[in-house]
C-alpha cells in the first residue's frame, strides 16, 4: 500500500504546475502537500511516538534548552486552525506565525524559505486535511531570557537570510532538485551543518557535520576521510531509501528522517539528492597521522575490540553489510568530534528498521562492563586501525558524554 | 471472571518457529492476528549481546532460557505400573520460555526426513512383511507425502538460511551431499559451515570405512544472508555458544532473526507476552472454538475472542492445552481408543568419547550445527531384515562447543578432584573428543500422555503425566548403531575410547535431546490422529496445530526443526487458499 502512495505522489509531482493543480482543494494538490510534508519530514517533530500524527508534543533538546513541537493539526484552539493561509506561509518563510509571533529556528525555517511559495501553500492545502486533533503544548520551554520571543529579531538578523531557492543553471535538473530538496524541505543542513555559538549555520562549512541531542550528524559532503566521499551514488540512495547500505546503518536522529521522510520520497527524487551530494563540498580531505600501534592506548583498545567488538564488526574492521557497520574507512569513525561513537559504545543503539531493510539490529550497551578509559582506548584503536586516521579519543570527552547521557536517557 | 477483549480474526498460541510463520503468513492476508506468549519478549541485540550471552553458568547450568518448572512442569513413570511423580528441574528435556520458545536456544541441525520415513508404516510392511512389525509398535503413515512437503521444507530452509551441501538435486547425486536425502528442488540458501580439525578427522575415517560423510546443515550459517522477508543473517563465529543459547550475532537462525523483524512492522499484529493461555474456549456445540482464555503476571483473566486458534507451543504443551479445553477424546492405552496424548515419542541418542594422540582439536572452535555426518545407518537406508529392530539414525562429528564447566574431559582412572584432576584436565581438554548418533524412537501402544490424577499446577489444572520407557527395538537400534560409530572412532586410533549405547529404562534426569514428539498426531484416519493432513482438529475446524512436533506421528532419527518449519508453511497455505475461503474442515 506504501508503495503504491509513493507511486501515486512521484506521478503527481509531475503535474506541478499545470492549471487545475491551483485548486487548493484539488486531490492533487492536496496529494502534492503531504509528499511535501514527507520531504520536509513535518511528522519528525510534531509527531509524538505513539501520538496522533502532526498533533506535536515532541520535545527537542537544544543546546539553550527544551523545545516542543507544537500541534500542527487544524485543531482551532490548540492547533492552527486559526493561522491564515498567508500566515502560514510566513510561518514557513519568515518564522513569523500568528499575528507576527516570532518562531524558534527549530522550526527550521532558515530551510524553509527556500521553498517555491506554490510548494508551501501547496503544504497548506495538505495540512488543512489532517484531522484536527485538540493537544496543547507548551512549545517555548527554555530558561529566562531565551524565552523572551523578541531575542529572535536579533538572532534572524545574525543569522537568517529569507529567500526562495535560486536554481543554478550551470548544473542539470536533477542537481538542482537535489539541491532545492536538501537546502529546503529537507532541511538536511538544520543536523549536519556546523553551528555558531547562538546556533546559526556556518554557512562557509554547510553539512560538513554538526552536533546535536548527544549525537553528531557527520559530514555527508564528498570529503574522502571525514566525509561520504567514498560512497557511490547507489551507496547513499540505498541508505536515503532503506537506512542500510554496505558502509553503515542509521541510528539515533537520523532513524526518524528514515522513517517519517526518505524512506517514503520517490526514488526520482532520492536520486536527486544523491546527485547533488555527491556533488557538495571540496572533495579531497586530509588525513592526520595515525596514532602509532604502539601507543598505550592502541594496545588497549586492540585487546578490547578482540574481546567485545569483533565478533560483530570482524577483526579487519569490515563489519557485515547491511547488518553491522563498517568501521574500516568509516567518516563518522574518523571524524573530529567522537560524541557519536562514545554514545553508541556506551548505549548502544538500534538502527532503523523500513521496508527495504526490516531487521533493525542493535549494538549493545558497553557501559556497564567498560571504564572512560577503555572506552576511549578501544576508539581510540578503531579510529586508528585498517587504514583510518583521527585523533586519540581522550577518556574526558567519554566522561562528559556519560554524564549527559546519564541527564537524558 | 475473564475480562472479555475485542475480537480477532487469529490467536496465536505461544510465539516460537511455528507461531511467528503462522501469525507472519496470515497477518500477510491482512488478517487481524494476536499471539500470546508465556514467556517474556526476548530480543536478539538486548538479551543476547556477544559481550555476554556466552555466559556459560547462566544459560548452560542455571537454564536462564529455559521453562521454570514453577511455571508448568510435568509428572512422569515408565510404565503404566508406576506412580508417575513431577519433574521439580527440567534436565531430561529442556523446554524453551519466551518469544522464539525451543528456536532460540537450539543447536541449530536443521534436517529433512527421508521420503520413506513419511510412509513408514506401508514401507516397512512392503519390504520385510506386515508380521514383522512389533504388535504393540504403532507407528503409521503420515498423511503426507515427502514430495508434497518438498517445496515447504525448501521455504522454511530460506528463511533460516541454512547452510548445507546438497546431495539430490531434483533426482541428479551431488558429490559432497548426503546422497541418501530426498530430493531438493534447489541448493542449500548458503554454502557448508567450515569443519574443525575433530570434524575433518571424522570424515577421513568414515570415507576409509566407505561411508559417504557429508556436512550436516545448519542454522548457524556460514556466511551473511539476506532471507526473502528482507532480513540480513550475519556469518556464524564459531564462538561454541549455540545449544542452550541466544545468538547475539543474528548467525543462528531463531524466529527474532529471521521473521520478528517484519512480523512486528504489521500493524495487524500484535503480542501479548508473560501471558499463559489457559484453555482453548468452545461454544455450546463444542464443534467450534470461540477463543481462548488466558492470564497475565497480575494473575487477571482474559479471554481473546477469535475466529481460528493456532495451537503453536512446544509440542508437549500443545497437547496438554488440547486436553484440558476437551478437544479431541483423550487417548486410552488399555482400549487403545482415543487420540490426544497418543503415540508420544523421544529419540534414542548415544555415543562414543575417545582421547585421541598426539592431536589436539580446539574444540572449542565450534559451532551448534557443524560437523561431517554419515547417514548409511538411518531410516530405512539399510536392510534391517535380520537385525531384530526397526529404525536408525544418523552419526558423526558434532563438535557443538566445549565449554568448561561441562567439558572437562579426563582419561579413565583420572581421580575426579585434586592436583591430579586438574593436570588431567588441561592436558585431555584439547584431545578428547566425542562422536554421536541421533536415533529414531517409534511409538508404542504403552508410551503416551494423559493428565495427571493427582498433580495440579498453580491454575488448579491438572498436570500432564508422561508415561514412557525404551523398547527392545529402540535398545537393539542404539546398539547396533553405536557398534558401526565405535567402528569409525577405532579408525581414528584414539589412546582410550567409551562407547556407550543407549540403555533402558528411560531416566527423566540425564539430558539426551528436547525432541518430544507426538500426542497431537496428524494422519489420514480420526481414530488414529488428532488433526488431519492440514494439522486442524478432526474435532474442531477452527482450531489448528500447525506443524509442532506434537503431530508427528512417530519420531525419526533426525532432529525435527526442519520438518516442523516445512509443517507450519503446509499449515499457512492451507488456511491461506483453502480454509480462508470456506471455513469448515478441510478433509
Amino acid at each position: 500500500m506504501m508503495n503504491r502512495s509513493l507511486a501515486a505522489a512521484a506521478l503527481l509531482i509531475s503535474f506541478t504546475g499545470s492549471a487545475f493543480a491551483q485548486d487548493p482543494q484539488s486531490f492533487d494538490r492536496v496529494e502534492r502537500g503531504r509528499y511535501l510534508a514527507v520531504l520536509g519530514d513535518c511528522a519528525g517533530c510534531h509527531t509524538a511516538p505513539g501520538g496522533a500524527p502532526f498533533a506535536g508534543g515532541l520535545a527537542l533538546e537544544t543546546p539553550f534548552g527544551k523545545l516542543v513541537a507544537p500541534n500542527i493539526t487544524p485543531d482551532r484552539e490548540t492547533g492552527i486552525g486559526n493561522l491564515t493561509d498567508d500566515e502560514f506561509v510566513a510561518a514557513l518563510h519568515e518564522g513569523r506565525s500568528h499575528n507576527g509571533k516570532r518562531l524558534y529556528p527549530a522550526m527550521p525555517y532558515p530551510a524553509y524559505t527556500k521553498m517555491t511559495e506554490d510548494d508551501v501553500r501547496a503544504m497548506r492545502s495538505y495540512f488543512k486535511t489532517v484531522a484536527p486533533v485538540s493537544n496543547a503544548v507548551i512549545a517555548n520551554q527554555l530558561p529566562f531570557p531565551l524565552n523572551i520571543r523578541l531575542a529572535l529579531v536579533f538572532w534572524n538578523w545574525l543569522n537568517f537570510a529569507p529567500g526562495r531557492y535560486q536554481p543554478n543553471p550551470q548544473k542539470s535538473s536533477e542537481w538542482n532538485r537535489g539541491a532545492y530538496i536538501v537546502e529546503g524541505p529537507a532541511h538536511c543542513g538544520t543536523c549536519h551543518t556546523p553551528k555558531t555559538l547562538l546556533g546559526g549555520d556556518k554557512t562557509g562549512t554547510p553539512l560538513a557535520g554538526a552536533t546535536l541531542q548527544g549525537w553528531f550528524a557527520p559530514n555527508i559532503t564528498t570529503d574522502n576521510h571525514k566525509g561520504v566521499g567514498s560512497w557511490s551514488k547507489e551507496d547513499l540512495v540505498q541508505y536515503l531509501k532503506t537506512g542500510a547500505n554496505s558502509f553503515t546503518l542509521a541510528s539515533g536522529p537520523m532513524s526518524e528522517a528514515i522513517t517519517h521522510s526518505t524512506s517514503q520520497m520517490s526514488d526520482a527524487d532520492i536520486a536527486a539528492i544523491a546527485t547533488y551530494l555527491k556533488d557538495s563540498g571540496a572533495g579531497g580531505g586530509s588525513k592526520p597521522t595515525p596514532v602509532a600501534a604502539g601507543d598505550n592506548a592502541m594496545r588497549a583498545g586492540a585487546a578490547i575490540y578482540k574481546d567485545g567488538c569483533a565478533a560483530c564488526h570482524k577483526d579487519n574492521g569490515g563489519g557485515e553489510a547491511q547488518l553491522f557497520p563498517k568501521l574500516a574507512g568509516s567518516a563518522l569513525v574518523q571524524s573530529d568530534d567522537p560524541t557519536t561513537l562514545a554514545h553508541v559504545v556506551l548505549s548502544g543503539t538500534r538502527a532503523v528498521s523500513t521496508v527495504g531493510a526490516p531487521t533493525a539490529p542493535a549494538m549493545p550497551a558497553f557501559d556497564w562492563r567498560l571504564t572512560d578509559a577503555q572506552v576511549a582506548a578501544v576508539l581510540t584503536y578503531i579510529r586508528n586501525s585498517w587504514g583510518n586516521a583521527a585523533a586519540a579519543v581522550p577518556a574526558s570527552a567519554v566522561a562528559d558524554q556519560r554524564t549527559s547521557l546519564a541527564k537524558t536517557p | 471472571m475473564a475480562r472479555k477483549l475485542p475480537r480477532k480474526d487469529v490467536v496465536v498460541v505461544g510465539l516460537g518457529w511455528t507461531g511467528s510463520i503462522l501469525a507472519y503468513e496470515l497477518a500477510k492476508q491482512g488478517l487481524d492476528v494476536i499471539a500470546i506468549e508465556r514467556g517474556p519478549w526476548r530480543d536478539t541485540a538486548t538479551d543476547f549481546p556477544p559481550g555476554y550471552a556466552q555466559d556459560e553458568l547462566r544459560y548452560g547450568v542455571r537454564l536462564d532460557l529455559f521453562l521454570r518448572p514453577q511455571q508448568e512442569t510435568l509428572t512422569v513413570r515408565n510404565n503404566m505400573k508406576q506412580t508417575a511423580l513431577p519433574i521439580r528441574s527440567f534436565s531430561g528435556f529442556l523446554p524453551g520460555n519466551g518469544v522464539g520458545g525451543a528456536g532460540v536456544h537450539w543447536n541449530g541441525q536443521t534436517w529433512r526426513f527421508l521420503p520413506s520415513d513419511f510412509n513408514l508404516r506401508s514401507h516397512l510392511e512392503q519390504r520385510y512383511g506386515a508380521d514383522k512389525i512389533p504388535a504393540d509398535m504403532t507407528i503409521q503413515d503420515w498423511p503426507v507425502s515427502y514430495d508434497e512437503l518438498e517445496s515447504y521444507y525448501d521455504r522454511f530452509e530460506k528463511l533460516a538460511g541454512i547452510s548445507g551441501k546438497a546431495g539430490n538435486l531434483n533426482g541428479q547425486k551431488q558429490a559432497g551431499g548426503n546422497p541418501f536425502e530426498g530430493w531438493r528442488s534447489s541448493e542449500y540458501p548458503t554454502p557448508p559451515l567450515k569443519q574443525n580439525y575433530g570434524s575433518a578427522l571424522f570424515a577421513e575415517a568414515a570415507q576409509k570405512l566407505g561411508y559417504s560423510p557429508f556436512p550436516r546443515p545448519s542454522a548457524n550459517i556460514s556466511e551473511a544472508y539476506t532471507n526473502p522477508l528482507g532480513i540480513r543473517m550475519g556469518q556464524c563465529t564459531y564462538c561454541g555458544f549455540c545449544e542452550r543459547f541466544g545468538c547475539g550475532n543474528y548467525a543462528k537462525a531463531s524466529p527474532q532473526v529471521c521473521v520478528l523483524p517484519a512480523l512486528m512492522r504489521m500493524p495487524n499484529f500484535s503480542v501479548q507476552t508473560e501471558s499463559e493461555v489457559t484453555k482453548i474456549n468452545l461454544d455450546s456445540t463444542g464443534k467450534r472454538a470461540t477463543g481462548v482464555t488466558y492470564v497475565d503476571t497480575s494473575g487477571e483473566e482474559w479471554e481473546q475472542p477469535a475466529d481460528i486458534v493456532l495451537v503453536c507451543a512446544f509440542s508437549l504443551f500443545n497437547v496438554r492445552l488440547m486436553l484440558l479445553s476437551g478437544i479431541g477424546k483423550p487417548y486410552d492405552p488399555v482400549s487403545g481408543k482415543g487420540v490426544v496424548g497418543r503415540n508420544y515419542a523421544y529419540q534414542t541418542t548415544s555415543g562414543v568419547s575417545m582421547i585421541l594422540k598426539d592431536k589436539i582439536l580446539n574444540s572449542f572452535i565450534a559451532t551448534g550445527s557443524g560437523g561431517m555426518m554419515i547417514d548409511e545407518f538411518n531410516g530405512d537406508n539399510f536392510d534391517h531384515k535380520d537385525l531384530g529392530f526397526f529404525g536408525g539414525g544418523y552419526m558423526g562429528s558434532g563438535q557443538t562447543g566445549a565449554r568448561p564447566i561441562t567439558t572437562l574431559p579426563v582419561p579413565k582412572g583420572t581421580p575426579k578432584w585434586g592436583a591430579q584432576w586438574k593436570k588431567a584436565a588441561a592436558e585431555t581438554y584439547s584431545s578428547g573428543y566425542g562422536i554421536s548418533t541421533h536415533g529414531s524412537s517409534y511409538s508404542y501402544r504403552d508410551c503416551y500422555l494423559d493428565l495427571d490424577p493427582t498433580y495440579k499446577d498453580h491454575f488448579g489444572r491438572p498436570l500432564m503425566r508422561m508415561t514412557f520407557d525404551f523398547h527392545d527395538n529402540e535398545i537393539k537400534m542404539s546398539q547396533f548403531l553405536t557398534d558401526r560409530l565405535a567402528e569409525i572412532a577405532k579408525a581414528l586410533d584414539p589412546v582410550e575410547m567409551t562407547a556407550s549405547p543407549r540403555k533402558g529404562p528411560w531416566n527423566s534426569t540425564i539430558y539426551q535431546t528436547t525432541h518430544n514428539t507426538g500426542g497431537t498426531v496428524m494422519g489420514a484416519d480420526p481414530e488414529t490422529s488428532v488433526v488431519n493432513r492440514y494439522c486442524q482438529s478432526w474435532d474442531v475446524s477452527n482450531v489448528f496445530v500447525p506443524g509442532g512436533a506434537s503431530v508427528f506421528p512417530q519420531n525419526h532419527g533426525y532432529n525435527p526443526t526442519g520438518t516442523v518449519g516445512a509443517l507450519a508453511y503446509w499449515t499457512a497455505d492451507a488456511i491461506k487458499d483453502r480454509y480462508l475461503k470456506n471455513p469448515g474442515p478441510l478433509v
